[in-house]
């Protein structure tokens, strides 16, 4: 195992974060933050409780889990894509270190920068709503287990992208459909039943659900699905990077 | 002579669209040489030097570094080697020190910062350290490539086309380097197109074309074959032969029978053009017109092609 090439791997990619500081955290702070202000104060001071929780303390696992999903797979999208633009993926292709680790590397950093803008997320939600958190453990865990699975397949959709446009085709026309359709603002118990039923084939739907149950101890489907469905895209995640290595698809002609 | 420090045995890449760019190429390459390997553009040069790093995979044939397969050991085989790109591949806002420091991470060795400001004091890089790298001249950045490759210690230096676009005094530049790496112990492969970059720095010279190694020979040989011009005489009067007293230069008489083809050798000590001239004007022939031509790099490559088929 050539852990120091996944320290190197990682160190460098950390250190592109430091360098655009302003980009990588004050950003998706500042958006977040406009949303608690939109969606949490004004609107929702016109909303009764949903389930019990005010509206814009029940919206904070799902702007924080927006945030996350779309911070891992740009991180790692664009980690692995830009060396794949500007050419410098030659030295990781002829470096002695195995698909494995180079994937660790710009995955594990991509998901410690979306950790860290989460956690950042849930800090600034404490000074715009009264939050409290029922199970920090398995808040925790969720929150990791989706900024790994994520990243990695923001690094697949980067070794797939061959443009930029392809770089943001994803996360825009999928993932943030996805995201504001998988309950992030609103429970989906709220929705009719037809709806209901279509919203479980949305994964976020999993990922939000649990999440929220963290914070206050209501789900919209079973804990257990939910840790499944994370799991279950892990393991898929996994098994694509495991696959396009193998073969060298886009990275080895 | 010694082992090998790199055996390509019957390599081979086909993409594909069915392009053969290797047709079992085969080469060994000695610890502590300069091998050049020349060739026009879409040779195979690039996509040899891929295929044994890593950056492509081959359709068929094996390499190994060091004693070390390069697929079924590649970590042992891959820690062996360095590798500078044709391309300037380098992360523009990155620092000097900073991208070599990862370059050495990256093939898994320990943090050495002394070692890193040897090789670029070395380089002249060492006070362009902490400077971005897009703020450094093109000669610069070539020179990051170097140090970057040189970071994690390779016995084996492979140079993509070291002084592609590079002006001529950064080109001469660039060959001391080279000088000095081969002094340090490092066996260096280069590619180029320079029939002149050959010259100046190999000890062999590999002549790839079409996907094929046409021959691999110590510089001095080759480099008296491709040394050589033609001169060509148009003589004021046809003749029917080749009078007696020239037979022993050799000389072509075309079908006019008005032009002499002279070949002789640049690096001889004598080229005999004096001689000759001499001898035409004590036979009587009359010059009208004399031309020089040396073989390009194509004609040379077509000849070498022929003679393959040939031998």
């Amino acid at each position: 195992m050539n852990l120091t090439a996944i320290a190197a791997i990682y160190r460098f990619e950390m250190a592109r974060t430091f360098r655009t500081l302003a980009q990588s955290v004050i950003s998706p702070v500042l958006s977040t933050s406009l949303y608690f202000i939109v969606f949490g104060t004004a609107i929702g001071s016109r909303i009764d409780q949903v389930e019990g929780v005010s509206y814009g303390a029940f919206i904070v696992p799902g702007l924080i889990m927006l945030t996350v999903l779309t911070q891992s797979i740009s991180n790692a999208s664009f980690g692995i894509y830009f060396p794949k633009f500007i050419g410098t993926v030659y030295e990781l292709l002829s470096a002695p270190a195995s698909f494995l680790e180079i994937t660790a590397g710009y995955v594990l950093a991509a998901a410690t920068k979306a950790l860290a803008i989460g956690l950042i997320i849930l800090g600034t939600a404490f000074f715009f709503v009264d939050l409290q958190i029922l199970h920090p453990v398995w808040m925790l865990t969720f929150l990791v287990l989706t900024c790994l699975s994520f990243s990695l397949f923001g690094f697949i959709i980067g070794i797939w992208a061959q443009n930029f446009e392809q770089l943001q085709l994803v996360p825009l026309l999928a993932v943030t459909p996805l995201v504001f359709l998988g309950g992030a603002f609103y429970s989906i118990s709220m929705l009719p039943a037809g709806w209901q039923a279509v919203s479980l084939f949305n994964p976020v739907v999993y990922l939000v659900s649990g999440f929220r149950w963290s914070f206050f101890g209501t789900a919209d489907v079973a804990l257990g699905w939910s840790i499944l469905a994370i799991c279950g895209f892990l393991v898929a995640c996994l098994a694509a990077i495991g696959w396009i290595f193998r073969t060298g698809w886009r990275l080895r002609p | 002579m010694p082992q090998p420090i790199l055996t390509v045995d019957r390599l081979e890449k086909t993409y594909e669209g069915g392009f053969r760019a290797l047709d079992a190429v085969s080469l060994d390459i000695h610890a502590g040489e300069i091998l050049a390997l020349l060739g026009p553009n879409g040779a195979g040069k690039t996509t040899l030097i891929s295929a044994i790093c890593g950056l492509v995979q081959p359709t068929g044939g094996k390499v190994t570094v060091g004693g070390h397969d390069t697929v079924t050991a590649y970590r042992a085989a891959r820690s062996l080697i360095g590798l500078v790109p044709q391309e300037i591949n380098l992360e523009p806002f990155e620092k000097v020190i900073n991208t070599v420091r990862f370059s050495r991470g990256l093939f898994g060795k320990p943090r050495d910062d002394a070692f890193l400001e040897k090789i670029l004091r070395q380089l002249s890089l060492w006070e362009k350290r902490d400077q971005p790298i897009r703020s450094l001249s093109g000669g610069m950045k070539r020179r990051v490539l170097i140090a970057k490759a040189l970071s994690h210690e390779p016995r084996v230096l492979f140079l993509d086309e070291p002084s592609a676009g590079v002006d001529v005094e950064l080109r001469r530049d660039m060959w001391e380097v080279v000088r000095q790496l081969k002094e340090d112990g490092v066996t260096i492969i280069l590619t180029t197109h320079y029939i002149e970059e050959a010259e100046a720095m190999a000890d062999r010279i590999a002549v790839i074309n079409g996907g094929r190694i046409l021959l691999v020979e110590e510089k001095a040989a080759l480099m008296r074959r491709m040394g050589r011009k033609e001169m060509r005489i148009e003589l004021r009067e046809p003749v029917a032969r080749i009078p007696a007293a020239l037979e022993d230069f050799g000389l072509t008489l075309d079908g006019t029978g008005a032009r002499l083809t002279y070949g002789y050798d640049t690096r001889a000590d004598r080229t005999g053009i004096v001689r000759l001239l001499t001898a035409l004007q004590e036979a009587g022939l009359q010059v009208a017109d004399v031309e020089t031509k040396q073989s390009s790099l194509e004609e040379i490559f077509v000849g070498l092609v022929k003679e393959g088929a040939e031998a």
